[in-house]
């Protein structure tokens, strides 16, 4: 309710007078205590944002996205190939996740509905939502790192994927719900069998909030560090098209670089740490967009 | 005429002009969308079974002296998880202390207090902070935040308390140097604030308008309003919203190694530096195997377990709640 709301004022204002006092004590407080807590919300944003900008826009060079990292304690250099590695996993996780959620989210909404084991797994899978990533981390390092014998781009892919399916399946199942059945039973009026109807009016109809689902999962997954640890690892080369090794990658050669004692890698990090926040933001800004639309529609 | 009776001739020909639906294709995709749904399952199952396979020869080792055991002595090989553990939750105690207060009052301000025009943009701006990579927060928490609460908070209050019974215990940092459990705390509070702050907006929002109008219209203060009407309509979401918080705490990883000082023992003072589970593993993981390896894969495996057991309570008071 706005504090304009006329209700509201015709309410408190006449009422305003015969309040013993430590009522109106009582509601200034909150009403001072919850504006300091959102400026301070606010606030924290502004100083990571600023921090980043201060910090960050040294590094942006045009060798920032040309050259390798340098080695320890040498000069110049570029993240070009952490840029190109973290790029490369990111595709292949979402890649992977993007049928598979898809197809969850869909059995979610579309078949299983009400049954008792959709019930569960839509349960488990907001669980595995809020998860925590080193979790994943520790499976795909036993699954995919151990029995390989070598940390790889594969191991780092798969960890993502792992962190990307929860939120489509969760967004496609939103969305597909958006969808009125009036729709979906006009298809099979026509006599199309349900895997058509899903196919061409179902996800058609939705389309646009699946989309939202996959840009939040990427926008999720782009800053994870804790799972490439024990995955992707790092390694300070050039990304040779590889995947069967270490893969740089930006999240932990910031983590690396920002520990470091050398003045060069520090300054690479803060510019990797810009660049990341700031794709990561706007992901997430044009994804809030796309959704608003969607539920308006 | 003649497209017609010539279609209708094709038609004839080849049998139908239109192929029936396949019924096998239309199982197919059926199967398909069950088994995604089914690997779902199958990946919980996953982290569970490998963690617990890894971390098998450390609780064979050690047994249930494990958890309580304060050694992490790699040259011995004797290791416990005592400190780890109760710096997870001590830290995610703090963050709930600090950040529960703050998020409560962003929802009330979002729901009550804000004028119309700008409710929208502050919404956005707090949830962008939930999207902000926790790596990040690593890095200004002690690039930015720990030099500050170093000078402005530790030295001045170890001063005031030092010699102070239990006082003087707890707040005293023998080295102010920012990093600490209090940091990490700080930042988890920071980290865990939009989250709850939204689930609970949503769940404000979702209490029939009827109600808080009827209690405005007897003379009610807001303050009222939110203590009577809305905290009571809404306390269960709410607390599921904080222990949603809560399980983000407890697995955090990044920003907390960054900010709690990575320190192998207890201590009683929490300005001290200290340990969690999840910086723990960050730490030591890639230098660790043999008996190493396998504890910090049981120090996994009491994470998965505290935090499951937090999100599942979690996720059953909130039904539904916001993605990501």
């Amino acid at each position: 309710m706005d504090a304009s709301n006329p209700l509201a004022t015709a309410g408190r204002t006449p009422a305003v007078s015969r309040v013993r006092s430590g009522r109106r004590i009582a509601d200034r407080i909150l009403i001072l205590a919850s504006t300091l807590a959102t400026l301070l919300g606010i606030l924290v944003l502004g100083s990571i944002l600023l921090m980043l900008i201060v910090e960050g826009v040294k590094g942006f060079t045009p060798a920032l996205f040309t050259a390798p990292t340098p080695g320890p304690g040498s000069e110049g250099g570029g993240i070009a190939n952490a840029i190109l590695g973290s790029l490369v996993m990111t595709l292949i996780g979402i890649v992977i996740a993007t049928p598979i959620g898809l197809m969850a989210g869909t059995f979610l909404a579309e078949y299983g509905r009400a049954s008792k084991i959709a019930d569960v797994i839509r349960f488990l899978n907001d669980v595995l939502l809020s998860a925590p990533s080193i979790l994943i981390g520790l499976f795909v390092y036993t699954l995919m790192v151990r029995p390989m014998g070598t940390y790889s781009g594969w191991a780092g892919a798969v960890a993502l994927a792992i962190i990307a399916t929860p939120v489509i399946v969760r967004t496609t199942e939103d969305m597909l719900r958006l969808v009125p059945s009036q729709m979906r039973e006009a298809g099979a009026a026509l006599g199309a069998p349900r895997s058509l109807v899903i196919r061409s009016i179902a996800w058609r109809a939705a389309s646009a909030g699946v989309v939202t689902g996959i840009i939040l999962a990427l926008a999720r997954i782009a800053g994870e560090t804790a799972p490439l640890l024990f995955t992707a690892l790092n390694n300070n080369s050039w990304f040779n098209a590889s995947l069967l090794g270490g893969v740089p990658n930006l999240p932990v050669m910031i983590y690396q670089f920002a520990l470091s004692p050398y003045p060069n890698w520090q300054s690479l990090a803060w510019a990797g740490a810009l660049l990341i926040t700031v794709t990561i933001l706007v992901l997430s800004v044009a994804a809030r967009l796309v959704i608003k639309d969607q539920r308006a529609r | 005429m003649t497209a017609l009776t010539q279609s209708i001739a094709l038609a004839r020909a080849s049998g139908t002009a239109r192929t029936a639906p396949s019924k096998s294709a239309d199982r197919l995709f059926q199967g398909a969308a069950y088994a995604s749904a089914l690997l779902v399952l199958a990946v919980l199952a996953g982290i569970l079974g490998s963690i617990v396979y890894g971390a098998w020869p450390a609780f064979s080792e050690f047994g249930f002296g494990f958890l309580t055991s304060s050694a992490w002595n790699i040259g011995t090989e004797q290791f416990g998880a005592l400190p780890a553990v109760i710096g997870t939750v001590a830290a995610a105690l703090l963050a709930l202390i600090i950040g529960v207060p703050v998020s409560l009052g962003i929802a009330v301000y979002l729901t009550q207090l804000c004028p119309g025009w700008a409710r929208k943009p502050v919404a956005m701006t707090i949830e962008l902070l939930a999207s902000v990579p926790s790596i990040i927060y690593g890095m200004w928490g002690l690039f930015v935040f720990a030099p500050l609460f170093a000078r402005f908070v530790q030295v001045p209050v170890s001063n005031l308390v030092e010699g102070m019974p239990v006082l003087g215990t707890v707040l005293y940092a023998r080295i102010p140097s920012g990093v600490g459990v209090l940091t990490a705390g700080i930042i988890l509070a920071i980290m865990i604030v939009p989250f709850v702050a939204s689930i609970t907006r949503d769940m404000l929002d979702q209490i029939p308008t009827v109600l808080r109008e009827s209690a405005y219209g007897i003379g009610c203060t807001t303050w009222e309003v939110v203590r009577h009407v809305l905290v009571p309509q809404a306390s269960v979401s709410i607390i599921g919203a904080i222990m949603l918080g809560l399980g983000r705490a407890l697995g955090e990883t990044m920003a907390v190694t960054f900010v709690i000082g990575n320190a192998n023992r207890l201590s009683a003072s929490i300005f001290d530096p200290g340990s969690t589970i999840a910086s723990r593993i960050a730490n030591e993981f890639n230098e660790a195997d043999g008996l190493q390896l396998s504890s910090l894969m049981a120090l996994g495996c009491l994470l998965f377990i505290i935090t499951f057991f937090v999100l599942i309570v979690a996720r059953l008071l909130v039904r539904r709640a916001k993605v990501a």
